[in-house]
């Protein structure tokens, strides 16, 4: 069996293929494969956790492929990249469907709150938040992950709820949308992003080119 | 700063090839879908909208060749529509490199089939497209139409796009027929009084002539987002433009 240079976490919550497609377009040399096997996660160099949909039944298909404990390893052990609701399984729980997640952090998946939908004009901000938006960098020193990529650059992002991390040394980028939310995270050997960098032009690819690429110290 | 209004260039395709009406009619051939997609990506189009209005079923496969095609090199979302009448279309559309599905004339004779939808692959993937005319013998102002405009439904197109919003549509398409192809504007009150009704985000369509209407339809008629073709498609303005316009007018956008 070839080597797998990045395993892209397929649990059957949707289409996979915008993932894999900008991986190829950034990596055409290496092995990308979309897989629900655990093996092929324990095996591969690096792997990314997409999600899209809702968090429990996300978390549900997870373990109906015995994927649980792959993906937790990974998330500990190699470069990783989560990306939308594989950012928030990351914590330990959502208010979406009161579902509990993997626990690799501490913190909670909140909604927009409604009573706060509104941008400084009074006008209406509309749930899901769907389109571009600027994401701020943070953290103690430049992330890798970042390199190459403007300080509030715009990314593309579609979904109604944010992850809300305990620990904010692991807080890796934030966007407001009215208020500020964490849209990165970051420690060790993982990163994960609320946004969609496999849609999001130059700059997402650039993120995806940089995790490629990625030798995490 | 904060989330940017988004600019969507619309690509009638018809048996593979990108195609403009005016109000529906009298098709013009407006060039190849792949080259021109790629086009609007260079110039900073947020999203891209293509929709099949191939009328023969045998040229329907096309657009999923055209899909895969245009996936695997501009990496911004992509929502397709036209001709979508099962769960199981919108699962092939989503294969073949979609971000999202547009549901039109289906949404009218099963709605059902919206729920089912949104509940399999989530209702960030489901738009529901609204084709509106403005109508005097009815108890409300806006009317919904189907088949491309040809066929009215008695059903009140706000009320519709709350309803449809509740069966999971994660975001409205709503065109005016009064406007598609007119180069007037958009009908900023449909509109608002949509945006105004529902909890998603509203794409514009319908109407757009120049730049000053793309202005128009964010400030007064509420929307999140402005979908044009013609002004595009025959190099009267680029994305670029059009972008910078909104943004000297005060409007947030990615440039």
């Amino acid at each position: 069996m070839s080597k797998i240079d990045i395993a892209v976490v397929d649990y059957g919550m949707g289409n996979l293929r915008s993932v894999s497609k900008a991986l190829e377009h950034v990596a055409p040399t290496k092995n990308v494969l979309v897989t629900s096997n655990p093996d092929d996660i324990a095996q591969a160099e690096r792997v990314v956790f997409p999600g899209q949909g809702a968090m429990p039944d996300c978390i549900r298909e997870l373990d109906a492929r015995g994927l649980r404990e792959a993906v937790i390893a990974a998330a500990l052990n190699k470069p990783f990249l989560g990306i939308c609701i594989g950012l928030q399984m990351l914590f330990e729980h959502s208010e979406e469907g009161n579902a509990a997640g993997l626990g690799v952090f501490k913190g909670n998946v909140k909604r927009f709150a409604a009573e706060d939908m509104f941008d400084s004009e009074g006008a209406k901000l509309k749930v899901p938040h769907m389109g571009w938006n600027q994401v701020y960098q943070a953290g103690a020193k430049p992330h890798a992950l970042w390199q190459g990529i403007e300080d509030g650059a715009r990314f593309y992002y579609v979904h109604s709820y944010y992850v809300q991390p305990d620990d904010a040394a692991i807080i890796a980028g934030y966007s407001t949308y009215p208020n500020k939310f964490t849209c990165a995270v970051a420690k060790n050997n993982l990163f994960a992003v609320q946004f969609h960098p496999e849609k999001s032009a130059d700059a997402g690819l650039q993120l995806l080119s940089n995790f490629v690429n990625w030798s995490p110290s | 700063m904060g989330l940017a209004k988004r600019i969507i260039p619309c690509l009638d395709v018809t048996n593979g090839r990108v195609v403009k009406g005016v109000n529906f009619l009298e098709l013009r051939d407006a060039g190849d879908p792949v080259e021109i997609a790629k086009r609007y990506d260079e110039q900073g189009a947020d999203e891209l909208t293509f929709l099949d209005i191939t009328a023969s079923s045998d040229n329907r496969g096309l657009i999923l060749h055209i899909i895969e095609e245009v996936a695997s090199q501009v990496f911004i979302p992509l929502t397709v529509g036209g001709g979508v009448r099962e769960v199981e279309d919108v699962r092939r559309l989503l294969n073949a490199g979609a971000d999202k599905v547009s549901i039109n004339t289906t949404a009218v004779l099963n709605p059902q089939m919206v729920k089912a939808a949104a509940d399999r692959f989530g209702s960030q993937c489901i738009v529901v497209a609204i084709d509106a005319k403005k109508v005097e013998n009815q108890p409300f102002e806006w009317e919904v139409f189907t088949h491309g405009g040809r066929k009215a439904t008695g059903l009140d197109a706000v009320k519709w796009a709350e309803y449809m919003v509740s069966l999971g549509a994660g975001e409205l398409l709503v065109t005016s027929m009064d406007r598609d192809g007119t180069k007037i504007g958009f009908n900023n009150p449909l509109n608002k009084a949509i945006s105004d009704a529902v909890e998603v985000p509203l794409i514009a369509s319908g109407g757009v002539g120049n730049l000053q209407h793309l202005v128009d339809g964010v400030k007064e008629g509420g929307a999140d987002a402005v979908l044009a073709a013609s002004i595009f498609h025959y190099g009267e303005y680029t994305v670029k433009q059009a972008k910078e316009y909104m943004a000297k007018h005060g409007i947030e956008v990615r440039l």
